[in-house]
C-alpha cells in the first residue's frame, strides 16, 4: 500500500507502483518516422543557419534536417556525430529553446521553431539503435592521452582521440562512467539506460579505457598521468556544492541536490526512495528544477522552489520553469533562505528572507516567510574542488574557481589540457562541455603530431 | 454579389467549374456527389464502343510527386477509359441529366478513327440528351497503342477528320479534348477548328515516368515489376497548361475559339488565371482526387469574392483579359528596370535569397552588415530577376520595384529611359531596325 502523500515526513512509496513508471518516462517522447518526416519538411535549409551557429558543437542542423526528410537518417546521424559524438545526449537535455531552436527562423516567422532536439533525436537513435558506427580509428600513433572524467567532455574528447589514432586512458571517480549523463541529470531525460548505452557506443570505436572508481588526488596525481601518458586531459567537472550560508544546514534532511538527482538515477526502484512531504528546493538553475520536478513525480505534496532573484535571471530556461510550473512546483521569487528550522533534529520549514535589488544589489529586505518543510535541497550551485589538482611542484592556474585553460584548451602546466565545467569559459552546458572536449582533442593532437 | 453562372457553347451551369473526365466522373455515383457538393458541370469520364469493355491493371494506377509536408504536387495514372458497358453509362447520364437539369453534363467519347464508330456512337449519346460531346484525342498511355487518344490528337489530320465526322452526325456541340504531347499545340486547335469543332479543351496528360522504384528499378506505379508510362496532371503541369490556353487564344488562326481550360487547376485562383488567358471555363480533377469533391464551394466563394473587390460582376468581364498581355520576348521593354526590395521587417533572415543570388545569380544580396546577420539588395549587381522573390518562404517579403523613369540604374549607371524599346531596335540585335516593332494588335 501506497504511502500516499500526506504522510508527514521523509518517506518511501509516497505512490503506487504504476505511477512511478508513468511520472519518469521520457519528458520528449520520440518522433516516430511520419512525424519526423513531417518535421523535418519545415527547415527552410537556411544559409549560415542561425540554429547552426546557435549550436556551441556547431551541428551542420539544416544538412541534417534534409538527409531526415530525403529518408536518409544515417547521414543525418553521421552529419550530426561529426560534430558530436554526443548528439544522442544532447538531443534530449540540451536547453533548444535557448540555443538552436531560439535561433531558428521559424521561430522568428511564427513563434514555432522547427523542433530541432527531437529531429537530432530521431536520427540518433536510429544510428545507436543500428548499432553503426561511423568513424574508424587511424593508424596507431603511438602516443597515449589520459583524461580525467568519463563525462561529456572527457568523453568527446576520448573518441576524438582515439579516431585520429591515440590510446586513451579515461579515469573517473564514479562506479560508472558518463558523469552528469549518468548521475546529474533528471531521470525523465534520459530513461532507459541512454548515458550507459551513450558511453558503450562512444567506446565502440576501440581505443579507449575507462577505469572507474579512480579519483584524482587519491588514486592518482597530474604528474603521475603525465610520466605515463603523453598528454593529460582534465574534464573532471565540479565536485563541490555551495553552501546555504544559512543557519541550520547541517540538519541532516537538508541534502545536496546534486545527491538526490545522483540517488534517484542509480536506483533500481524509484519507490524505495524516500521524499519528504514538503520540499524546499533553494536555487534556480536547471539543478534546482529536476529536483523539484523528481521531488514531485516522486509523490511529494508540496515542492517548492525558493530563487532569490526573478524569474528572468533564472539559469532554468523558461521551458524548465514552465514544467516544473506543469508539474505542480511553486517558484517563489526575490526570497533567499535565512534559517532552516528544525525540532528535535528535523526540519520542520524553512525562514526565507525577502530580497531587492537596492542600488545595484542584492539585499534582503528584512521581511520574512516562513515555508513549512521536511526536505530541503541546496541547488545553488556547484564549486570546482581544486585541491586534488596540485600536489607539489608545477602548479595548474586556477581562475575564478576553474581551471585556466586559453582557447584550444590548453592549461598552464605543458602537456595538461582541460574543459567541461571544470573550465572558466563556455556554458554549463552538456553541449560546451562535448565542444571543449573535441576542442582540446585536436590541440593534443595538433601537439603530439605536430 | 458577382454572377458566376457560366454559359460555354451555349451549356449552361451554375458555375464555371467542372471535373474534367476522369475517374471522379465515371459513374452516377460520383457523380450525384459532385454535384450535390456544388460543381457546375461533368465531362462524363471517355466512353468506348459497344461491346465489352476496356479493361484496367489490377495492381497500382497511379504515383506521385509531393511537395512539403507530402502535398501533392503530380499525380501520373495509367487508367484507361471506362471499363464499364457503355449501355450502363449512357442509362446513368440520362438518369443523372434528368434529376439535375440545371448543370452541365458532358460525354467524352473514344472510338476507333473509323468513320463508323463516330456514326454509331454519337445517337446513342444523343438520346442521353446530354449536353454536348468531348473528344478524347489525348489520353497518352494504353488507348494510344490502339490508335487512340493522342495518337490521334498528335496527327491533325485526324482531329479535323473526326471533328467533321461528329459536327456531321450530331447537332451536339462538339468539343476536342488536345493532347499536350506535341511540339506545337497551335496547329491541333486550328486542326480542330477546321473541321467545325465548337470549341478545344486543353490539356490532357502530359506522358511521364513519375518515380522509379530503386529497390525493383523499375518505373512507378509498377506492376510486377515493369511500369509504362502514364498521364501526367496536378498542380505540377498547371504552367505548362497555362502557356498552351494562351497560345491558342491568341493565334491568329484559332483567335475567338471558345476553351475549356484543364491542367492543375485547384484553387478559384488557377481558375481565374486560366479564364483570363482565355479560358471559357475550367476542368477539375486531380484537386478533387486529393482532397474530395468538397473543394468546390472554396471555389465558388474564392472567385466570386475577388470578382466582387475587383468589381467583375460577370465572368465574361474578365474571360481573356490577360490574352493580349501574352507576347513575344521580343518585344518586351528593355526600358522596363525592376531591383529587388527587401522588406527588413519581415524577413526572418533565412538567408535564401542571399545563397541562390550568390552562388547561382548576380552575386546581389549582402549576407552581413557591420558583422551583424543582415539581408539586403546590392543595386550595383541586380538585374532585377526576381529569383529571390521566388525562394523566399515569406509572401511579399522580396518586392521588384520599378526604377522610374529619369532614375539611375546603379548597375548599368545609365538613366532609365521613359521610351519603350525592345529588342528589334536594340544595337545588339544584327537585325535591328531604327523604328521598334510595336506589339501585334491585342486579340480580341
Amino acid at each position: 500500500m501506497a504511502q500516499g502523500q500526506f504522510t508527514d515526513g521523509i518517506v518511501a512509496g509516497r505512490l503506487a507502483p504504476p505511477d512511478y513508471s508513468a511520472n519518469f518516462s521520457d519528458l520528449h517522447p520520440p518522433l516516430d518516422q511520419h512525424e519526423a518526416l513531417v518535421e523535418s519538411d519545415r527547415c527552410y535549409f537556411c544559409y549560415d543557419a542561425p540554429c547552426m551557429q546557435a549550436c556551441p558543437t556547431s551541428i551542420d542542423i539544416p544538412l541534417f534536417i534534409r538527409e531526415i526528410s530525403t529518408g536518409n537518417p544515417l547521414g543525418a546521424a553521421k552529419t550530426i556525430f561529426d560534430q558530436n559524438i554526443l548528439g544522442g545526449m544532447c538531443a534530449r537535455v540540451c536547453p533548444t529553446e535557448t540555443l538552436c531552436e531560439e535561433a531558428c527562423v521559424r521561430e522568428t516567422a511564427e513563434g514555432k521553431p522547427v523542433q530541432i532536439g527531437r529531429l537530432q533525436r530521431f536520427a540518433t537513435d536510429v544510428a545507436m539503435g543500428a548499432g553503426r558506427q561511423f568513424y574508424q580509428r587511424a593508424a596507431d600513433t603511438g602516443k597515449s592521452v589520459a583524461i580525467v572524467g568519463a563525462g561529456p567532455a572527457g568523453l568527446a574528447c576520448a573518441h576524438r582521440l582515439s579516431m585520429l589514432g591515440h590510446a586513451v586512458t579515461v579515469l573517473d571517480a564514479r562506479p560508472k562512467p558518463g558523469g552528469l549523463n549518468e548521475y546529474g541529470i533528471a531521470a525523465y531525460k534520459t530513461p532507459n539506460g541512454f548515458a550507459q548505452a551513450e558511453v558503450d557506443y562512444i567506446t565502440g570505436i576501440g581505443g579507449i579505457t575507462i577505469e572507474n572508481d579512480k579519483a584524482l588526488g587519491r588514486d592518482f596525481s597530474v604528474s603521475g598521468l603525465l610520466e605515463e601518458h603523453d598528454a593529460v586531459f582534465l574534464g573532471m567537472g565540479l565536485a563541490g556544492v555551495n553552501a546555504l550560508r544559512a543557519e541550520g544546514e547541517e540538519a541532516h534532511n537538508v541534502e545536496n541536490a546534486v545527491d538526490f538527482i545522483a540517488t534517484l538515477r542509480q536506483a533500481s526502484d524509484l519507490s524505495g526512495i524516500r521524499i519528504g512531504r514538503r520540499v524546499v528546493v533553494v536555487g534556480g538553475g536547471m539543478t534546482a528544477v529536476d529536483a523539484a520536478v523528481q521531488a514531485r513525480l516522486l509523490g511529494a505534496e508540496e515542492v517548492t522552489i525558493a530563487y532569490r532573484r526573478g524569474r528572468e535571471s533564472m539559469n532554468a530556461s523558461a521551458f524548465e520553469q514552465d514544467l516544473a510550473a506543469s508539474k505542480g512546483v511553486k517558484i517563489r521569487h526575490w526570497v533567499q533562505p535565512r534559517r532552516v528550522l528544525t525540532e528535535g533534529g528535523e526540519v520542520t520549514g524553512v525562514e526565507l528572507e525577502y530580497t531587492s535589488f537596492e542600488d545595484g544589489r542584492l539585499s534582503g529586505t528584512g521581511q520574512t516567510l516562513v515555508i513549512e518543510a521536511d526536505q530541503v535541497f541546496k541547488a545553488i550551485g556547484q564549486n570546482f574542488v581544486a585541491a586534488p589538482l596540485n600536489g607539489s611542484g608545477e602548479k595548474i592556474a586556477v581562475e575564478g574557481g576553474r581551471i585556466a585553460v586559453d582557447g584550444e584548451g590548453r592549461t598552464t602546466m605543458p602537456r595538461v589540457w582541460a574543459g567541461g565545467d571544470c573550465v572558466g569559459v563556455g556554458e554549463d552546458l552538456t553541449v560546451s562541455a562535448v565542444a571543449q572536449g573535441r576542442d582540446a582533442a585536436m590541440s593534443i593532437h595538433k601537439a603530439l603530431i605536430g | 454579389m458577382a454572377d458566376i453562372r457560366s454559359d460555354f457553347l451555349g451549356i449552361k451551369s451554375p458555375n464555371p467549374f467542372w471535373l474534367a473526365s476522369a475517374p471522379p466522373t465515371d459513374k452516377a455515383y460520383n457523380v450525384v456527389r459532385a454535384f450535390q457538393a456544388g460543381w457546375g458541370g461533368v465531362v462524363w469520364k471517355t466512353l468506348g464502343e459497344e461491346g465489352p469493355p476496356v479493361v484496367n491493371v489490377n495492381g497500382p494506377r497511379y504515383g506521385a510527386i509531393w511537395g512539403a509536408d507530402r502535398r501533392l504536387l503530380g499525380l501520373n495514372n495509367i487508367e484507361l477509359i471506362t471499363d464499364r458497358q457503355l449501355q450502363v453509362n449512357l442509362q446513368e447520364m440520362k438518369q443523372v441529366k434528368r434529376d439535375w437539369p440545371d448543370r452541365a453534363i458532358i460525354a467524352s467519347i473514344m472510338v476507333p478513327c473509323e468513320e463508323h464508330a463516330w456514326k454509331a456512337i454519337l445517337p446513342l449519346v444523343e438520346e442521353t440528351e446530354v449536353d454536348g460531346i468531348e473528344l478524347n484525342f489525348g489520353c497518352p498511355h494504353g488507348m494510344s497503342e490502339r490508335g487512340m487518344g493522342s495518337a490521334v490528337g498528335q496527327v491533325p489530320e485526324y482531329i479535323e477528320m473526326v471533328a467533321r465526322w461528329c459536327k456531321q452526325y450530331t447537332r451536339m456541340p462538339v468539343i476536342v479534348k488536345l493532347t499536350p504531347n506535341i511540339t506545337d499545340i497551335r496547329y491541333p486547335a486550328r486542326a480542330a477548328k477546321r473541321g467545325g469543332a465548337d470549341a478545344v479543351s486543353l490539356i490532357n496528360t502530359i506522358s511521364s515516368i513519375v518515380s522509379v522504384d530503386l529497390d525493383d528499378f523499375a518505373p512507378q506505379p509498377t506492376i510486377d515489376g515493369k511500369g509504362s508510362h502514364g498521364g501526367y496532371c496536378g498542380p505540377a503541369v498547371k504552367p505548362i497548361a497555362l502557356n498552351m490556353v494562351a497560345e491558342i487564344a491568341r493565334d491568329p488562326e484559332t483567335r475567338g475559339l471558345p476553351i475549356s481550360g484543364i491542367g492543375g487547376v485547384t484553387t478559384w485562383r488557377d481558375a481565374a488565371e486560366f479564364m483570363a488567358l482565355g479560358a471559357g471555363n475550367v476542368q477539375v480533377c486531380t484537386a478533387a482526387m486529393t482532397y474530395g469533391f468538397k473543394i468546390v464551394q472554396e471555389m465558388i466563394t474564392g472567385l466570386s469574392n475577388w470578382m466582387d473587390s475587383k468589381g467583375h460582376q460577370r465572368l465574361e468581364d474578365f474571360i481573356g483579359r490577360a490574352t493580349p498581355n501574352v507576347t513575344d520576348w521580343q518585344y518586351l521593354n528593355l526600358n522596363y528596370v525592376t531591383k529587388a526590395h527587401i522588406d527588413q521587417d519581415l524577413c526572418i533572415k533565412c538567408g535564401r535569397c542571399h545563397i541562390a543570388c550568390e552562388d547561382t545569380s548576380h552575386q546581389a544580396i549582402t549576407n552581413m552588415l557591420d558583422g551583424v546577420r543582415h539581408f539586403e539588395v546590392i543595386e550595383e549587381e541586380c538585374v532585377g530577376c526576381n529569383l529571390c522573390v521566388n525562394v523566399c518562404p515569406v509572401q511579399d517579403c522580396i518586392t521588384m520595384e520599378r526604377l522610374a523613369p529619369g532614375d539611375l540604374d546603379r548597375r548599368t549607371g545609365k538613366v532609365v529611359e521613359p521610351t519603350y524599346a525592345n529588342w528589334t531596335t536594340h544595337p545588339n540585335n544584327p537585325m535591328h531596325r531604327e523604328a521598334p516593332v510595336q506589339v501585334p494588335e491585342p486579340a480580341e
